[in-house]
């Protein structure tokens, strides 16, 4: 009888008129930004084999800042990166993307899919696939299985690849294959690709490292007009360009903050020159 | 020299039409319709005294080549274009012809030595009473050909599930894939199994009626098995050259950047699996009418092998390259066992080797390099050398 009245209980629940069933909620939320603040990561820590690579670690990211994060090599940047877009387990810690998203919680293709973008440290993009294609299918939209079987190109995808195509130069290769390319073109290429995604997070991994002198002028240029609408993170070791870019600086130093500020600010910070000592910054 | 060379050049420029993706298509297939058509005439409507008669035994070899065709192509599908290098094919190629096989079997009625209208001979040499519940209703053809669909089809989920979700790749799980048909051909062996054990099932009669031993029906099956290698070879052409089949080739050259713009690979994966996997049974459904046996042999782990040598030879990612380089293989292969009979696994191995260091593409890339154009489903450099290829050494051990 108890049991009975149990699972009455528990059908009345589930067919209850005011909820929905958790399976039929869209996967797909917006992310909430009303703190103004869109990436909150507190007291990460990630080891591998017992070393440490992330110590601790505390960041916030405002929305629509471009962030530079800088840090000798083995610091933990793409380390950082990892944890962000999943791929990752951190030890201990949370992530979260504005108030609502709990990173920890969703795997690779979920963080992308919720709008955090991601360009790797080694240039990485479809080698047998002609720069447009590239594009075609890093936009935004459904990425099923079967959506993509008749998948058809509207025209304002279209368009939205030529726009692409244009903010990164490469509208005279869009029919070349992608492994052709020149290392600094594929770095825009997957930078394209980001932005072709339209996130509201870019995680931007080395992006000048092999380019010439212009073409990572070009780079700080397409990065700071992304900003405001979007929100970047920048890895570089590359001094020059971070101060041509940067706004706020965040050091990173065996897994965790080290300083934080402009880079003038940083630049004479006690423990920055301490750990650099020796090293130009 | 030169007159050599002018003289190839159309040939080059013919092979190469395959290359490109609309008139390609309708090459391959004008090519295995005619050829068919015309040796299902010369059977039926010549006497076989003429000089162009051409035998029952070549048109049950022809369509057991074609048959093979069809596996080497469900083969290319995720190793060429996914990079899933399956060494277990072989299973769902033996699995789909035992669901036919039961069928035929049951067909049999009581024909059989014992005259059992129930049960088959092997069953009632081992005195069983009464058919095994997995044998009930495969006396119907659409059910048998539903199992034999459903069976393989549900093995690749389930396999490719556990393994793709698991992030597993490369070399395990090519050993995996080894292993599953391996032990499946250690179970069909046991005569418990109620699969015939060693012997396998034989001695069929009859398909839908027809006598398999008459000229017609054969040449009916090989029809039959054109038609099908036809569709699956459009319908895989259409998946490749879809967007889907663009994420595909990306999962396989960069399997880590395709899941940070958002797409479950492993689905992809899973899918395509189950795909090929019943290409796989469809072909060997057709296989097993025609030579007329289906034994655990068939599961034996060095069929799949052959079968990436094949794909190795035409040349992966291309679908064709997988059909030509079956039938070339075959044909090689019954020329060279008449011959010499133990050879030929020598044979097979040393062209392995000579396949992949000189022509890493295979016949589809050596007809390719004369042709300036480059179809876009080329295997990139970098990609050749981390996903899922056979080292040499590999396949001599
Ligand atoms: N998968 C892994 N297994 C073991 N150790 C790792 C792994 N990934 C990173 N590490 C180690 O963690 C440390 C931090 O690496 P990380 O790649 O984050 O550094 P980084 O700041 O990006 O350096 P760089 O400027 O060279 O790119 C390094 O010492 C690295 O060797
Ligand atoms: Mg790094």
């Amino acid at each position: 009888m108890n049991s009975l009245n149990q699972i009455t209980e528990q059908a009345r629940e589930v067919m209850r008129r005011d909820t929905t069933w958790p399976f039929l909620v869209p996967r797909k939320r917006s992310v909430n930004v009303s703190k103004n603040v869109i990436l909150y990561l507190e007291g990460l820590n990630v080891s591998f084999d017992g070393f440490q690579a992330l110590n601790n670690l505390n960041l916030y990211v405002n929305d629509g800042e471009l962030r530079c994060l800088i840090g000798a090599n083995g610091a933990g940047k793409t380390t950082l990166m990892d944890v962000i877009t999943g791929k990752t387990q951190c030890d201990s810690g949370s992530a979260w993307f504005g108030q609502n998203i709990d990173l920890l919680a969703h795997d690779e293709a979920e963080i992308a899919q919720l709008g955090i973008g991601r360009k790797f440290q080694k240039p990485t993009v479809f080698e047998a696939h002609t720069v447009f294609h590239n594009l075609e299918l890093s936009l935004q939209g459904a990425k099923g299985v079967w959506r993509a079987l008749t998948a058809t190109l509207s025209g304002s995808e279209r368009d939205r690849i030529d726009e692409v195509l244009e903010i990164i130069g490469l509208e005279k290769s869009r029919h070349q294959l992608a492994g052709a390319l020149s290392h600094g073109q594929k770095q825009w290429l997957e930078i394209g690709m980001l932005l072709a995604a339209e996130p509201r997070l870019l995680l931007v991994d080395e992006p000048v490292a092999g380019m010439t002198a212009e073409e990572s002028e070009r780079t700080a240029e397409l990065l700071t007009s992304l900003a405001g609408k979007h929100t970047v993170i920048v890895v570089e070791h590359d001094m020059e360009f971070v101060r041509s870019i940067a706004r706020t600086v965040t050091v990173l130093h065996q897994g965790s903050v080290l300083a934080e500020g402009t880079m003038d600010q940083v630049q004479n910070n006690r423990d920055v020159i301490e750990v650099y000592l020796g090293e130009e910054a | 020299m030169s007159t050599v060379k002018t003289a190839a050049q159309p040939l080059y420029r013919w092979f190469a039409e395959f290359r490109q993706p609309g008139r390609g298509t309708s090459w391959l297939v004008g090519v295995l319709l005619v050829v068919t058509l015309a040796m299902s005439a010369a059977n039926l409507l010549l006497p076989p005294e003429s000089p162009l008669y051409v035998s029952t035994y070549t048109i049950t070899l022809m369509g057991k080549y074609l048959c093979f065709a069809m596996l080497a192509m469900a083969v290319d599908i995720i190793w060429g274009y996914c990079g899933i290098l399956s060494l277990g094919h072989g299973a769902f190629f033996a699995l789909g012809g035992y669901g036919m096989g039961m069928y035929l079997m049951r067909q049999i009625g009581d024909r059989g030595v014992y005259g059992n209208p129930d049960l088959p001979d092997f069953m009632v040499f081992l005195n069983w009473q009464e058919l095994p519940w997995y044998w009930f209703g495969m006396d119907q053809f659409w059910f048998a050909v539903l199992v034999a669909l459903a069976i393989p089809g549900l093995l690749a989920f389930v396999f490719g599930w556990l393994a793709f979700r698991s992030r597993v790749t490369g070399v395990y799980l090519s050993i995996m894939t080894q292993a599953l048909t391996y032990a499946l051909m250690l179970a069909f062996f046991r005569n418990e199994m109620g699969f015939g054990g060693n012997n396998g099932l034989t001695d069929f009669k009859d398909i839908l009626g027809f006598d398999l031993q008459a000229d017609s029906t054969r040449v009916a099956l090989l029809l039959v098995t054109t038609l099908l290698l036809v569709i699956a070879f459009l319908t895989s052409r259409a998946i490749v050259q879809s967007r889907l089949g663009r994420v595909i080739v990306a999962v396989r050259d960069s399997e880590a950047r395709a899941r940070f713009l958002g797409y479950r690979t492993e689905r992809y994966k899973v899918w395509l699996f189950v795909y090929s996997a019943l290409i796989a049974a469809v072909a060997g459904m057709l296989y097993v009418p025609q030579v007329g046996i289906i034994n655990p042999g068939e599961f034996s782990p060095l069929n799949s092998i052959e079968v990436v040598v094949w794909v190795a030879v035409g040349g992966r990612g291309t679908l064709y390259g997988a059909i030509v380089g079956a039938l070339l293989v075959n044909y090689a292969k019954t020329r060279f066992t008449a011959l010499m009979p133990d050879a030929w696994l020598f044979a097979l191995g040393a062209l392995f080797v000579v396949v992949t260091v000189y022509l890493p593409r295979g016949l589809a890339g050596l007809f390719d390099r004369f042709t300036s154009k480059n179809a876009e489903t080329a295997w990139p450099e970098r990609a050749k050398e981390s996903n899922g290829g056979l080292s040499t050494a590999e396949v001599s051990a």
